[in-house]
């Protein structure tokens, strides 16, 4: 199968990483992959560590610049700069639209939970405090978290933090998020209530990236499934030719690992 | 033998005693503000990923630091005008002095704060679509301040200590005087006591009210 045999390439693609690239000094992280993301579906990225798969999260919203390839966003190519110029999209524009949770919550330790929910909207989007406030608070209900408006992050448990760094990308009102591992930093029991939020988002219709070692939610959530292994997407397919009937021998073994 | 103290010989040196103190603190409030602007600019040069640029502002920081602010004194004093072939006023080389010196150490500080701060912090700002200057100013600065503050007002307080070599290219500092009212009187105990019992007024307080500060900015940690 060619990988890029079912990619979906038509004007409902949001989000689309073209032949992506990346090396670090001499190592190649990533050696020409190409993901695109539909309004609406989630795509889970799996994959032993060192596969690449967090790079490629990372270059799609520009975190990681890639060596080679293109990222697109809704038909805009991305350019190196900040701000757009010419036909190109800026950086800015980009994560203005796409957030990103990442593995450590990475909170503003400095601010509160509402703080932290309301700084992107009334900063980057110059939305009044008023209104931003009433967002977050939406936000932070949706999450649990309302009576925790006023703490800091220092206050509050791995899982409640998490739910607040989603809040805080949902602000933005992002039309693509990213989660990078958000739930490899957390404490078994702290889990659950964190991936209850991302299965309400997927529920929703939120369109997703999701790095995970989480293979039975994967399989739960995500609508499509790649596999990487030594920086190429080695298996595409849903989760049924993926995760719960894998026919490649790596994926096979892969995935056998998370069932005992 | 039983030395006989006698302060009240010192009262009417009492104006000199001031107007040193005053000049101490001008010394000191001046080349803080002058060497907050160098540090910033250096801290920002070592810091912009450009290698001439940050080259130079290191090379300056190991200058002044590794030599002795007593030599840098003497050195624009007496050799730097042999050099530009202009005179400098002592007041002049001593403000550049203690500003350079005190500018590479805040330097260095400011350097430091900015760096301890996770990279996670830069890219959570990145990821809500922070420019790098939001995101310096309103998510970086704010933790480095905290984190440098400690070291900034230590820095600091030894600058102020530090004013009294300007006595040696005789600009009549707190120090400066006190050797004055001593060669009037002929009375070193008191003069040099009254001397430091000064640079304990002024110091222990401020180090106090940095303490209290600094407890206070802990509140979110």
């Amino acid at each position: 199968m060619s990988r890029t045999a079912n990619m979906p390439v038509d004007d409902k693609v949001i989000l689309h990483g073209r032949d992506i690239r990346k090396s670090f000094g001499a190592l190649d992280v990533l050696k020409g992959v190409d993901v695109a993301l539909t309004r609406g579906e989630v795509v889970g990225l799996i994959g032993p560590s060192g596969s690449g798969k967090s790079t490629l999260i990372r270059c799609l919203n520009m975190m990681e610049t890639p060596s080679a390839g293109e990222i697109v966003f809704k038909g805009r190519r991305i350019g190196r700069k900040f701000r757009d110029s010419g036909d190109a999209c800026g950086i800015g524009t980009l994560r203005r639209h796409v957030g990103m949770v990442f593995q450590h919550f990475n909170l503003f330790p400095h601010k509160t939970v509402l703080q932290n929910v309301t700084e992107g909207p009334i900063i980057v989007l110059k939305m009044s405090k008023a209104q931003a406030e009433e967002h977050a608070l939406d936000l932070l209900a949706q999450v649990g978290l309302a009576d925790k408006r006023d703490s800091y992050p220092s206050q509050l448990s791995g899982g409640q933090k998490q739910r607040v760094a989603i809040a805080r990308a949902l602000a933005m009102k992002p039309d693509v998020l990213l989660l990078d591992e958000v739930t490899s930093a957390l404490d078994p029991e702290l889990v659950g209530e964190v991936l209850q939020v991302i299965r309400r988002l997927a529920d929703e219709g939120m369109t997703m990236a999701i790095v995970t070692h989480e293979m039975a939610f994967a399989a739960e959530v995500a609508d499509r499934v790649l596999f990487l292994d030594g920086g190429n997407i080695a298996v595409e397919g849903t989760p049924d030719e993926t995760i719960r009937n894998p026919s490649n021998e790596r994926l096979a073994a892969f995935v056998a690992r998370f069932n005992h | 033998m039983m030395y006989a103290w006698d302060f009240n010989v010192l009262w009417q040196y009492w104006d000199l005693f001031m107007y040193g103190l005053w000049l101490t603190v001008v010394y000191t409030v001046g080349s803080i503000v002058f060497g907050v602007a160098i540090g910033l600019v250096v801290c920002a040069a070592r810091l912009s990923g450009w290698k001439i640029l940050s080259f130079i502002a290191r090379f300056y920081q190991e200058i002044f630091r590794c030599t002795p602010l007593l030599v840098q004194l003497l050195w624009f004093y007496y050799a730097f005008p042999m050099l530009v072939g202009v005179s400098i006023d002592n007041h002049v080389a001593a403000m550049l002095s203690l500003s350079l010196y005190v500018g590479a150490f805040y330097a260095e500080i400011f350097r430091g704060g900015i760096l301890s701060i996770e990279r996670g912090q830069r890219e959570a700002a990145a990821a809500i679509g922070m420019s790098p200057w939001q995101s310096m100013t309103r998510i970086i600065m704010p933790q480095a301040v905290k984190r440098m503050l400690p070291a900034f007002i230590n820095q600091s307080v030894i600058q102020f200590k530090n004013t009294s070599l300007v006595s040696v290219i005789s600009v009549a500092d707190l120090a400066y005087m006190a050797a004055v009212v001593n060669s009037q009187t002929y009375r070193p105990l008191e003069s040099y006591t009254v001397m430091a019992l000064l640079y304990i007024a002024v110091l222990f307080p401020l180090t106090q009210v940095a303490d209290w500060i600094e407890r206070r900015m802990r509140v979110s940690d």
